[in-house]
């Protein structure tokens, strides 16, 4: 592994004071990166080097560092986590890239997703969404009934945990053109729809979620399918079908 | 002693819990909305605290450093949570869940907890199915077990690879409830930097808001911490960036006892290190050592060959392999608990057969190809084909393996850039977990009153050693089970308090001396960045305070993070204000923390003049290696008192006392 060459790269990096502030690109020259590095290793580096000059560190969200807390986030190269499927920024590694190449670095952009400082972006809205309606209403008794009475069909308890993966990362707001959140809220939808524990609030849970994104500023789905091909999770966009039809009959019952 | 009351109720282990919670003091709904109460952490433990003392009708204040509490690292634990649900009928119960967690911490944890532990483990399961948990099921529709290291039952719920997410974002859901009806009030992106104390009593914390840098003081009854572990304190570890031991360590230096700080779980299979560059390790679950078999060449020169990259893992014959757990472990083979898997490995990469090109020589191989090989001969069979070619047996082999383990293989992948399908994976023990903790009693109460530890803060349940799936359990256990009964029992007597003010003198006294130390950092101006001694801090660690420790190590480590923390004081560069947002401010505070904790930690190492669990002294081992206890001295907690400075911290002994379980010599092989 270690013998490989390492790579020199230019960066350009949104740089932005705080969230009133003007931003812009700045560049970056970075050398000696090994391929073996992921991308946020870099990107420490990177850090480490300016504040030897006593230059301001770029900063960034990170936390687990292994593809499961959602919140890494970027634009790399005009890609939400980069050019890899299915794979956080975190989990990306340097070896993608080639010795030489310029990387541009930008924020998640979204109405709703507000820029904080450099590329740290203000994702707050998800939680809002899901304080809307993204539970089931059941308290903590220790006396619910046991987890087995209700066989759920093995199809639908591994659908819904297919949806229950999205990490709230926000990538399908920051690859839609109209940076729609329909991916997101259609997942924890369709988590819930799939299971029977799920049914006796879903009307509302969709209407109201829904409306919820909309008042946060995320636009409307079109279809162009960009949140699938982005989303590290593989969410599929079979959920937004799902959310539609619950919708739909929701908003005509109800 | 006398200052450690463990107020373990009387009667028969399995009415203790039942008992106690017939006898305590209750809060009626009323007074309820009168009292608030702090949870610091929104993990599993945190965040399930929060949703059900909000439910229950307090007014919660939780708080979390991540930008929501959906991303607290309980979201990263792979492999399952154990219940004793005995769905499967292979003669579990509670008492055997029970007496694995006990053997399996290698009867250095309160037989009292532990049991409760087992005891609402079943509900767990209820309440999370009921709250949309997507657990795995069988065609039947009902929930599938699997099994883990160190038992012989299969008790173990999960979620593929995700268990801890779906376990939290089910805590999370509960939280969004009562966040939506105003009863939790959350606060992401805080730091709480100090606990404040009036009157003997936890009334109250300060936290940084750490976008715009402000200084807040919040008061409550009660202060929960649910903040997690302190494994960073290795600088690498199969932590999150931001885990750190600052609520904690602060709470300790307000007087809360810190208890076993040595006992720290070191994971068998992790990715092993690339470089000096790297930031973190990735864990591979305990699950695919069900069916991966780890080895390393028996030949040194084979050894050395793997590592300058002449020879492959594929080309070295079976008779040239030793499979070293199924050499010394028959009967558990792989499947050993995880620090005598972990200690294995050690023994094995010291003595130069480790095959990973890195510094140490620090990595084994975890070797898939036989299972690929039985499996693809089973899926032959179930599927009629006859006379299969080799290729086809390794095909469909590959694909059952697919099935059980893809996300982990793909992760593996992704990092490595090696095909663990083809190739054998390369893997070596890393810090993943820490037993120790702030002490609680049977209440889960720190000796501060009101101030409460639950999940992987407090020290109660694991004792020197976790089993795999424990930790999810124990977390979910103490914040939907535990401290909402316990903690009325002590609000009850604050029905009449009213709203506690946060214009007292001690909030004004600790709120300076936070805004003094973060002042010291920022203006420093010293030459060296937070992670320099960090790393450092990292390596004094995992070379003197890791998987073996001797007496002279542990001195010398004593004294390294000594001079290490003088250093860091006068030297440390900290770029940018203490009024703004400012990622270095947070990482130094946290470093500056993990410096006095690592002293403490080497300390109780030393003083622990035995081999228990994940403490190994190498001064104290049986003639073929293993650990070697010594329960007439040390069947006690050791929990440490802050005077001034870690090497000044007085020890308090909480006896444990095992009235139900018969103290054995633990053994696998």
């Amino acid at each position: 592994m270690s013998t490989v060459k390492t790579l020199n790269l230019t960066l350009k990096i949104w740089r932005q004071k705080n969230n009133i502030a003007k931003g812009s690109l700045e560049t970056y020259p970075i050398s000696d990166i090994s391929p073996d590095s992921s991308f946020l290793e870099m990107l420490d580096i990177l850090n480490g080097g300016l504040i030897e000059k006593g230059e301001s560190p770029v900063t960034f969200d990170h936390d687990c560092r292994e593809g499961i807390c959602g919140s890494c986030s970027l634009y790399i190269n005009g890609e939400p986590h980069g050019p890899s499927r299915l794979v956080t920024t975190c989990q990306l590694h340097m070896r993608s890239f080639k010795d030489g190449e310029t990387i541009y670095i930008e924020p998640f952009r979204a109405k709703a997703f507000p820029v904080i400082k450099d590329l740290m972006v203000d994702r707050s809205a998800f939680d809002r969404i899901q304080h809307a309606g993204g539970y089931i209403s059941v308290n903590t008794s220790g006396n619910t009934q046991d987890a087995n009475s209700i066989p759920i069909e093995k199809e639908n308890a591994d659908e819904a945990f297919y949806s229950a993966a999205c990490i709230g990362c926000g990538a399908c707001v920051a690859a839609c053109k109209n940076a729609s959140a329909s991916l997101f809220v259609a997942a924890k939808v369709s988590q819930y729809a799939l299971l029977p524990q799920g049914q006796v609030e879903a009307k509302d849970r969709v209407l109201n979620m829904v409306k919820q994104a909309e008042k946060e500023g995320f636009g409307p789905c079109s279809n162009t399918g960009a949140c699938e091909v982005e989303c590290p999770k593989g969410i599929s966009i079979e959920n937004i079908a799902r959310m539609n039809r619950e919708f739909l009959s929701a908003a005509i019952t109800k | 002693m006398s200052k450690l009351d463990s107020k373990i109720p009387d009667g028969p282990l399995k009415d203790k819990w039942t008992n106690y919670k017939n006898n305590i003091n209750l809060v009626n709904p009323a007074n309820k909305r009168n009292i608030d109460v702090i949870v610091v952490g929104t993990g599993l433990a945190g965040g399930s605290a929060a949703a059900t003392l909000a439910e229950l009708g307090y007014n919660v204040k939780a708080f979390c450093y991540q930008d929501s509490p959906r991303r607290a690292h309980s979201i990263a634990a792979q492999g399952g949570i154990n219940a004793a649900k005995n769905y499967q009928g292979d003669g579990d119960s509670t008492y055997r869940l029970f007496y694995d967690t006990i053997k399996g911490g290698d009867y250095r944890s309160r037989e009292a907890n532990v049991y409760r532990l087992a005891e609402v483990s079943t509900n767990i399961i209820d309440q999370c199915v009921a709250q949309g948990v997507p657990f795995a099921r069988d065609y039947g529709g009902l929930l599938d077990n699997r099994s883990f290291g160190g038992v012989l039952v299969s008790r173990t719920f999960y979620a593929k690879g995700q268990t801890g997410q779906q376990l939290l974002l089910g805590a999370y859901s509960a939280m969004n409830r009562q966040i939506a009806k105003g009863k939790i009030q959350m606060f992401n992106r805080h730091e709480m930097l100090d606990v404040v104390i009036v009157d003997g009593k936890a009334r109250g914390i300060i936290a940084r808001n750490l976008v715009t840098g402000e200084i807040e003081r919040h008061s409550a009854h009660a202060v929960v911490l649910g903040t997690g572990g302190y494994g960073n304190v290795f600088f690498l570890s199969t932590n999150a960036m931001g885990s750190n031991t600052t609520a904690a360590w602060k709470a300790h230096k307000k007087g809360a006892y810190f208890a076993n700080p040595c006992y720290t779980q070191i994971h068998p299979t992790c990715i092993p290190v690339h470089g000096t560059q790297q930031s973190k390790l990735t864990l591979m679950s305990e699950s695919l050592r069900n069916d991966g078999r780890i080895w390393v060449p028996a030949k040194l020169e084979d050894a050395k060959a793997v590592r300058k990259g002449t020879l492959k893992a594929v080309n070295i014959k079976e008779e040239d392999r030793d499979y070293y757990l199924e050499r010394r472990y028959p009967s558990f083979g792989n499947l050993v608990p995880r620090d005598v898997a972990s200690r294995a490995a050690k023994e094995r990469c010291d003595e130069g057969y480790g095959v990973v090109a890195n510094d140490t020589n620090e990595g084994v191989f975890l070797d898939f190809s036989s299972a690929i090989q039985r499996y693809g001969k089973e899926e032959a069979l179930v599927k009629g084909i006859s006379d299969p070619s080799k290729e086809k047996i390794t095909a469909l082999g590959a694909s059952v393996i697919e099935n059980k383990y893809g996300n982990l293989f793909a992760m593996y992948k992704q990092i490595t850039d090696d095909n663990p399908y083809e190739t054998a994976m390369k893997i070596y023990p890393a810090v993943h977990y820490t037993m120790g903790g702030l002490w609680v009693d049977y209440n889960l109460m720190t000796n501060i009153q009101g101030m409460y530890a639950i999940g992987e803060a407090n020290f109660s349940d694991h004792g020197a050693n976790r089993l795999g799936a424990s930790a999810l359990m124990q977390g979910l256990a103490d914040g939907y089970f535990v401290l909402p009964y316990t903690i009325g029992d002590y609000l009850a007597n604050d029905i009449r308090t009213g709203k506690i003010s946060t214009d007292s003198p001690e909030f004004a006294e600790a709120e300076k001396k936070v805004k003094e130390e973060i002042d010291h950092l920022v203006n420093n101006n010293g030459t060296k960045k937070v992670d320099y001694f960090h790393k450092k801090l990292g390596l004094i660690m995992w070379n003197k305070v890791g998987m073996a420790r001797t007496t002279e190590g542990l001195n010398e480590a004593i004294s390294e993070i000594a001079a290490l923390r003088e250093e860091f004081y006068k030297d440390v560069r900290v770029p940018g204000g203490a009024d703004e947002l400012n990622q270095e401010l947070e990482k130094a505070g946290r470093v500056a923390d993990f410096l006095e904790l690592g002293e403490l930690f080497a300390r109780d190492a030393l003083e622990r003049e035995e081999s228990c669990g994940g403490h190994f002294r190498e001064e104290f081992k049986t003639e073929d290696g293993e650990a070697l206890r010594r329960d007439d001295e040390f069947t006690h907690v050791s929990a440490w008192e802050y005077t001034g400075k870690p090497s000044d911290a007085i020890l308090h002994k909480e006896n444990l006392d095992f009235e139900n379980v018969e103290l054995k010599t633990r053994s696998y092989k």
